[in-house]
């Protein structure tokens, strides 16, 4: 069994909450959750799981080039993702769809991404300081760091008020631990002891090489030898997400330095709709993450707490509805004109922009008499 | 006013100061940059002048201090970034040209990276292995970055202002050979924008185009050049991208030859990428090939070698000789 006694959970695989010593710091975030918050984490989950088998499909369609899914991941994400204050930066790696749902981004940027209408999609500033994602692995947590660094210097963290003072969040995953980035990003975050938490999605895969080959020890281990706290949680507890990332982030802002968190969690499906799962893994090893699904775990609170039926029956009708609206918008889509190309490669004017998108121009417009 | 007799080291080390002093988000990053100032001590007095948090000794990590510029420029500062040596810049490439050049476009505009990464190259120091190269064509190469290089002081005092005051990424490159010899420096105007070639000596028959360390070195050619019987005119590049083609088809057209000189190798170069675009937009001015003067295509030698490396005048001279045959 991935968990040992050194994983944090609070909710148990039946959806009890687990009362103990190490809970108890914890449990009072929980406790000051309202019901909607709580029904909010849940409807998150569900509609992306939903949201991210349609797009899946689109893929195998034809309608994507590529899907990047999230299913097994959705508790990690949502946590961490609701944890973080609205003044937060959030850097994702890729697969963080529902944290930029939470953040305010539309998945049709994400599927404007992968279908090839896009490299960005969206204003992070315009869109709860939800940066873009980064595929070289890892290269976004040097990206994060300098921007905490900034804050630092810019007195926006460290007042004291949580209300006030911004944090900043950076996903990355089992894989992206080898990269040098990562390293350099803990480096200089220990250095500056930035206000930031470094979000680990441990889910045991990097596309085919399991996590044993990027390091025979706890990644949550790692993060000590930086001079930086780790903890490991149960990334398929929402609950244990939430109240983790809430704590980690509201100790760096208030001064106390940089947090690593190690979810652990599992990919369901494949790293992207471009490989094949059942070549590499056992799937015997699926059935313990199907049993500690995150979703259905959550569900289990929840309905313990006494939610009824009927919240579980509209909230699969919106998400049917929410897949359904995906499809039909990306139906839709149209292609961005080839000028696109030289509009922003400098914030600047350059002549070899103004050239080349000129000279372009002038040769489709050669082709109009034969249209 | 003009200041007379600075070295180019001490020039840069002005127009930083002048840069921090007019703009507080200006900042500079890099390996022993604070109190030694630097190994060839261009940022000397900064740190003690503007403190720690403008002058940041940073961990010994070239993508550590790309990457965290970046993010540092997401939170509104202008990051001045120090490579040590040229040859230490690899291990910040992937976020130089994966990362820096791509972020304006990504962010669709709606984000600006104005990050100046200061790089010293070239030869003539005599120093050991990774300390004397010319990695500039792989900079010019990537889109969404822009690349100059000084060969005065006067330029450098100017240039790296304005390079901090782009809002685009800027790849400064800083000829090690230069950074002592001295020029004056007009420090009440430029006299010319970032991007601008220059006419450095006008001549009739054969026009020598080079940047940075190789100017020097195209000037001495051309003054034996003279003697010969030869007039030759000199161009300062300045910019490797944009480059300034106007002034240098111009002369061109005058002169009728051109001869491209730089340290770096000249497979797939800045030297190549001149003699393609001269031969395709003044080939009927040319009365000769265009022909490169450049290191050639192994790695640098060991520095008792460099001497045979290097282009000199007589190696700039045997072109000419070359050139004017045709």
């Amino acid at each position: 069994m991935p968990f040992t006694a050194d994983t944090l959970r609070l909710l148990d695989s039946h959806g009890n909450l687990v009362r103990d010593d190490r809970t108890t710091e914890y449990l009072p975030l929980i406790e000051a959750l309202s019901d909607d918050q709580l029904m909010d984490f849940h409807r998150q989950m569900v509609v992306m799981r939903r949201i991210d088998v349609e797009a899946g499909n689109l893929q195998r369609q034809g309608q994507l080039a590529l899907w990047i899914p999230s299913i097994g991941q959705e508790g990690a994400q949502v946590g961490s993702g609701y944890a973080a204050r609205a003044q937060d930066h959030i850097f994702p790696a890729y697969r963080e769809h529902v944290v930029g749902r939470i953040r305010g981004v539309d998945t049709m940027r994400i599927i404007e991404l992968l279908r090839g209408l896009s490299h960005g999609g969206w204003d992070p500033k315009q869109h709860g300081n939800f940066h873009l994602y980064t595929l070289v692995i890892g290269s976004q947590t040097l990206h994060a760091t300098g921007l905490a660094m900034g804050l630092t210097l810019d007195g926006k963290t460290r007042s004291g008020d949580p209300e006030r003072d911004e944090a900043v969040v950076v996903y990355f995953g089992d894989g992206a631990t080898s990269q040098g980035d990562v390293n350099e990003a803990l480096v200089f975050a220990a250095s500056y002891q930035t206000p930031q938490v470094f979000f680990l999605q441990n889910n045991h895969w990097a596309i085919s090489v399991p996590v044993t080959r990027q390091s025979p020890t706890p990644l949550f281990h790692r993060p000590a030898g930086f001079g930086i706290p780790g903890i490991q949680i149960d990334g398929n507890d929402v609950l244990a997400s939430y109240a983790v990332t809430r704590t980690g982030l509201d100790a760096a802002r208030s001064g106390e330095g940089p947090r690593f968190i190690e979810a652990l969690t599992y990919r369901i499906g494949a790293h992207t709709t471009s490989d094949d799962p059942t070549k590499y893994r056992d799937e015997r090893e699926l059935d313990f993450w199907l049993a500690n699904d995150p979703i259905q775990r959550f569900e289990a609170y929840l309905r313990g707490r006494g939610e009824s039926d009927a919240f579980f029956a509209e909230l699969a009708t919106e998400a049917e509805d929410a897949a359904a609206d995906l499809r039909t918008r990306t139906l839709a889509l149209g292609v961005p004109p080839a000028s696109d190309m030289f509009a922003h490669v400098y914030s600047e004017p350059h002549p070899v922009m103004d050239a080349q998108a000129a000279w372009l121009e002038a040769y489709e417009a050669g082709f109009e008499d034969e249209r | 006013m003009t200041i007379e007799s600075l070295s180019m080291a001490k020039a840069i080390n002005l127009g930083l100061r002048r840069a921090m002093t007019e703009n507080p988000r200006v900042l500079l990053m890099g390996e022993d940059i604070g109190p030694l100032g630097g190994v060839f001590r261009v940022t000397e007095g900064l740190h003690a002048e503007f403190g720690g948090d403008r002058v940041l000794d940073t961990p010994l990590a070239e993508a550590g201090i790309i990457g965290t510029a970046i993010g540092l420029a997401m939170a509104g500062y202008r990051p001045v970034c120090e490579i040590q040596f040229d040859g230490f810049i690899y291990p910040g490439f992937d976020q130089i040209t994966s990362q820096l050049a791509k972020l304006t476009s990504r962010h669709g505009g709606s984000m600006t990276f104005p990050v100046v990464i200061r790089v010293p190259y070239g030869g003539h120091i005599g120093a050991v292995e990774h300390h004397q190269e010319s990695p500039e064509a792989y900079f010019a190469h990537t889109a969404g970055l822009r690349s100059v290089t000084p060969a005065t002081p006067h330029d450098a005092y100017w240039m790296i202002q304005e390079a901090i005051a782009s809002n685009d990424p800027v790849m400064f490159f800083e000829p090690k050979s230069r950074y002592w010899p001295k020029g004056d420096v007009d420090d009440a105007a430029s006299g010319f924008p970032l991007h601008a070639s220059r006419v450095v000596r006008e001549g009739a028959d054969i026009t020598l185009l080079g940047y940075g360390p190789m100017v020097n070195v195209l000037l001495a050619a051309a003054d034996i050049a003279a003697q010969e019987g030869t007039s030759a005119e000199v161009v300062d590049l300045r910019s490797l991208s944009p480059i300034d083609y106007e002034p240098v088809l111009a002369s061109v057209r005058k002169t009728g030859r051109l001869i491209v000189a730089q340290e770096a190798p000249g497979f797939v170069s800045i030297g190549s990428e001149i003699a393609a675009t001269v031969t395709e937009r003044a080939f009927y001015s040319l009365e000769a090939p265009v022909i490169r003067v450049a290191g050639f295509d192994t790695p640098f030698p060991p520095a008792k070698l460099e001497s045979a490396y290097l282009p000199d005048a007589d190696r700039v001279l045997e072109a000419v000789d070359r050139a004017m045959a045709y």
